[in-house]
């Protein structure tokens, strides 16, 4: 269980995300809003408090693994990393222009602190049972965290690893769903209907938690439930909403890829620093 | 070095040869994994499944997963081996190969079995005709086809210290030995089998035997034709070709491929770009595979020494025009 203080904290490095997700997406004029805002809370809790990382060493042999298997929202994992420290904050801004470290999908080679490649949709996720795997081979005690897209789940490569996974029993292994219920082409259940994704992984073997995407303190406690799990892989179904936290893109309702002016960054950040000032001027 | 094995020499079958000489290896280095997709009993991996159980993964009928699960594996060091017939390793494994681990600069060796008609009674849907014309899209990829089981022993050590993506195709049941079982080999270097003066055979896996029996018949008509075994498909000899585009004026490619996008295209590539010279190729033009043994489809498909002397003869007369 988080602290009060912790919870707190983990909120107001959410904003901090947020704040820099924007830079990002401002800077190449458009992006893929609505994913990269609605993992902001996941990426707060797992490089908050979760994963054992060292921005000073990004490629430390024993530190937990990320793959980010919807590779398209790289601007909020590229926000966190460098909230974090993993690269300098004015990077930010020069995302998808010619010669940047932070392609709009995530590139190991290119960024530091990424840890696995990813764009083609379905791909990640073996990439991080393997890495799951490749702990165990070696005996080694990293954990392997993954965020998957609900859309990307219309991808059989994800139920090939989900049954890999179970199968050889990955308990160091976390995927944690977005579920913000939207794809490219409009809400996941017109465009192929998902049925109940936490029941899918659970009949895959997965010990499977379903929380408030947005509450730092649920998942926090879902990732502390997977580490004690044994024996089984854990999914964390994240019921998230698409844009959260860009009040143009929670307006326009869908809101996969949308422009980002000047005015909206600058209102969008203004609604950011009130949000932490008056998370600083709450009780610890 | 590398010398020829006299004729109907036989080795063990090429598929036992890859297991045993990978658990030789895998004693020395603990890195190295296998993974296979529901044909471990078929690829001649069971071998090292007993040997090495722990570090031996069967996935299920599954490739994609498997290549995407072998480049997660060997972010840490490991240096997992994949195995799949070669018309899944090829048409099933290119996304993974080429975003989970080329692009992303990391270390797998996958292993397609059977390439196009070496799949026999198989029949077409899995004759893979063109893995290895998939896989040469691939930056920095490596492909190997190696020529017989000699020659897989001799370059499985290059191989598992070699960092990046290889394709390796190997023909399970081979056992008719090219190579002396001391023979050795160089990855990226073409090698020199009999000299001539005339043309050049350039082939590659089971059209070598096939190109040094066409340069005999050839000879008896009294034309020198040198032969060449091109068992690296990428990187290509570029050197060696020019020498045999400007030594011999003309080349022939002979491969177990579909012509689209095999070796003579890439062949074709260099010597357009060096010395331009007639060029014919052998190869699987715009069909697609069939049941049969191996000799009927080397027929049907015109990959015998008598169909290579042909455009052997053929590459000739157009020389000069």
């Amino acid at each position: 269980m988080l602290t009060k203080k912790e919870i707190k904290e983990l909120n107001i490095f959410a904003c901090e995300i947020r704040k820099a997700t924007f830079s990002a997406i401002h800077g190449a004029g458009r992006g893929h809003i609505g994913g990269a805002m609605s993992m902001v809370e996941a990426l707060a809790v797992l490089y908050g408090k979760e994963m054992k990382i060292d921005p000073k060493e990004p490629r430390m042999p024993e530190r937990d693994r990320f793959v980010l298997s919807k590779g398209h929202c790289g601007p909020s994992l590229y926000a966190t990393l460098a909230v974090k420290g993993f690269f300098p904050r004015e990077a930010l801004p020069t995302m998808n222009h010619g010669g940047t470290i932070l392609p709009s999908h995530v590139d190991r080679l290119k960024t530091p602190g990424i840890d696995f490649s990813a764009g083609s949709l379905g791909t990640g996720i073996s990439v991080a049972v393997g890495s799951a795997l490749g702990a165990k081979v070696k005996g080694l005690d990293y954990r392997t965290y993954c965020i998957v897209g609900d859309g990307e789940c219309d991808e059989g490569q994800v139920w090939e690893a989900a049954m890999f996974a179970a199968s050889k029993k990955l308990d160091n292994l976390v995927v944690l769903v977005d579920y913000n219920k939207q794809q490219l082409d409009g809400w996941t259940k017109d465009v192929c209907d998902l049925g109940d994704i936490g029941a899918k992984f659970s009949q895959f073997g997965w010990n499977t938690v379903e929380v408030d995407g947005h509450n730092v303190s649920a998942i926090y406690d879902a990732l502390e439930a997977a580490r004690a799990c044994k024996g089984q892989p854990t999914a964390i179904i994240l019921d998230t909403v698409k844009g959260k936290g860009c009040s143009y893109a929670e307006k326009a309702g869908l809101c996969h890829h949308l422009d980002m002016t000047d005015e909206q960054f600058a209102q969008e950040t203004a609604l950011q620093d009130a949000r932490i000032d008056a998370l600083r001027k709450e009780e610890d | 070095m590398f010398q020829l094995a006299p004729k109907n020499t036989k080795t063990e079958p090429m598929r036992d040869v890859l297991a045993k000489t990978l658990i030789e290896l895998a004693k020395e280095n603990e890195n190295i994994v296998v993974l296979d997709a529901d044909l471990i009993g078929a690829s001649g991996l069971k071998a090292f499944q007993k040997a090495f159980p722990e570090r031996t993964f069967d996935c299920g009928i599954q490739e994609g997963n498997m290549v995407g699960v072998a480049a997660g594996l060997s972010e840490n060091g490991l240096i997992p081996f994949t195995h799949t017939f070669s018309c899944f390793a090829g048409r099933k494994c290119i996304d993974q190969a080429f975003l989970s681990a080329s692009y992303a600069g990391l270390n797998i060796k996958m292993i397609g079995s059977d390439g196009a008609v070496t799949a026999t009674t198989n029949g077409g849907s899995h004759q893979g005709m063109e893995d290895m014309g998939i896989f040469r899209n691939l930056n920095n990829i490596t492909i190997v086809e190696p020529t017989d089981a000699n020659m897989l022993r001799a370059l499985l050590p290059a191989i598992v210290d070699s960092y990046g993506v290889f394709y390796i195709r190997q023909f399970r049941r081979c056992t008719d030995a090219v190579y002396t079982e001391d023979s050795t080999f160089t990855l990226g270097k073409g090698n020199l089998l009999r000299d001539g003066s005339d043309a050049t055979i350039i082939a590659a896996g089971i059209e070598v035997p096939e190109a040094l029996k066409a340069a005999e018949l050839l000879a008896e008509e009294g034309l020198q034709i040198r032969v060449v075994d091109m068992f690296t498909w990428k990187p290509l000899d570029e050197e060696l070709i020019v020498d045999c585009a400007s030594k011999t004026g003309a080349i022939v490619t002979a491969e177990n491929h579909c012509l689209a996008t095999g070796l003579g295209s890439a062949v074709a590539s260099v010597v357009t770009k060096t010395v331009p010279v007639p060029m014919e190729m052998i190869g699987v033009d715009e069909q697609y595979g069939e049941v049969g043994d191996l000799n009927y489809l080397m027929k049907k498909f015109n990959l015998t020494a008598e169909d290579i002397a042909a455009k052997v003869k053929k590459a000739i007369a157009r020389k000069g025009r």
